[in-house]
């Protein structure tokens, strides 16, 4: 076998470490009954009765744009991140509906809504819904023409 | 004062939505194929500056990834290969990091050799290219400056090879 036919194999075993640290939460662990459609939420916040919202993502993708008066928590795979979720809905009943969001990369690679989804159970809510994202979302809820607010 | 803020936020929490304060600002133009890639010129994190302009002549590849991307990361050194193969053909790549600090951004390069020039981006410079809501996300930019191709999201790396090897053979066949 020539040495060229392994340098894809080698790359990722290379690169592994890093996508590992990239990637610590695993979204398709998130069971569907908690998944919430962007459509469904939309409706929501359309009708004015939307729940507490919470980007659990980037800043520099908040920064851009976001739903309409969703809080911007930190990225769940930092535990600054976790530290602030926990902060912000520890006021909150654990009966109240919750909707947490990431929408940074594809669904499955995320490595942020998994592990805010596995925080907010730890603290016992009961209600959350997490905004599924199967692209990003850019293009599961801003191309849609779904609400946004721009700027931080 | 933390604490403050931290209270404040809490109370947003438990307020409707409809109470809590927007800030509007005006959404970024969509880019579509044809279009002019907008003009940007940054210092970038090996020490030197890049000029989008001063490529024209060349296919560029902008390259929007971050150190959270897995897919992003996978792809550099794919990246890497294409901008070695084809650099003498008039070939470049730029990675434009959507990490929320540069320190991040500085200790993936430690990790990941890149041949290839990374400069800083940030919410504005995404708003410059209409929006970068997700990654990953390329622009492949042609001689005369404008918008090849638009690739979002995962796709197989033959894809980028074909698109990539067609701009070029325009420009510099053989």
């Amino acid at each position: 076998m020539r040495f060229a036919a392994l340098i894809p194999l080698l790359t990722v075993l290379l690169l592994a470490p890093l996508v590992a640290s990239a990637a610590p939460g695993d979204a398709l662990t998130i069971p569907v009954a908690v998944q919430m459609q962007p459509a469904e939420l939309a409706a929501m916040l359309k009708a004015g009765n939307a729940p507490p919202i919470l980007q659990v993502g980037f800043s520099v993708l908040y920064q851009q744009a976001h739903i309409p008066d969703a809080q911007y928590t930190g990225p769940g795979n930092k535990d600054d991140g976790l530290l602030n979720l926990k902060t912000l809905v520890d006021v909150l009943p654990r009966d109240k509906l919750v909707v947490i969001y990431c929408g940074c990369c594809p669904w499955e690679k995320c490595p942020n809504i998994a592990a805010a989804y596995k925080q907010m159970m730890a603290m016992g809510f009961t209600k959350v819904k997490v905004l599924y994202l199967a692209s990003n979302f850019g293009a599961d809820w801003v191309d849609k023409g779904y609400p946004v607010t721009r700027g931080g | 004062m933390s604490r403050v803020i931290v209270a404040m936020f809490a109370v947003l929490l438990t307020l409707p939505p409809a109470m809590a304060a927007n800030v509007p600002a005006k959404a970024p133009v969509k880019l579509k194929v044809g279009d002019l890639a907008p003009q940007f010129v940054r210092g970038d994190l090996q020490g030197r500056i890049f000029d989008l302009k001063a490529q024209r002549g060349k296919i560029v590849l902008i390259d929007f990834w971050a150190s959270w991307c897995s897919p992003c990361i996978l792809a550099i050194p794919h990246l890497g290969q294409l901008q070695k193969k084809y650099s003498g053909r008039g070939f470049q790549v730029v990675g434009v990091s959507m990490d929320d600090s540069a320190d991040t951004t500085n200790e993936t390069m430690q990790k990941i050799p890149f041949n290839y020039p990374v400069v800083l981006g940030d919410a504005k410079f995404g708003n410059l290219y209409g929006g970068v809501l997700g990654l990953p996300l390329q622009f492949l930019v042609g001689a005369d400056g404008k918008i090849l191709a638009i690739w979002s999201g995962e796709f197989p790396p033959a894809t980028l090879d074909k698109g990539i090897a067609a701009a070029l053979k325009k420009i510099s066949p053989g």
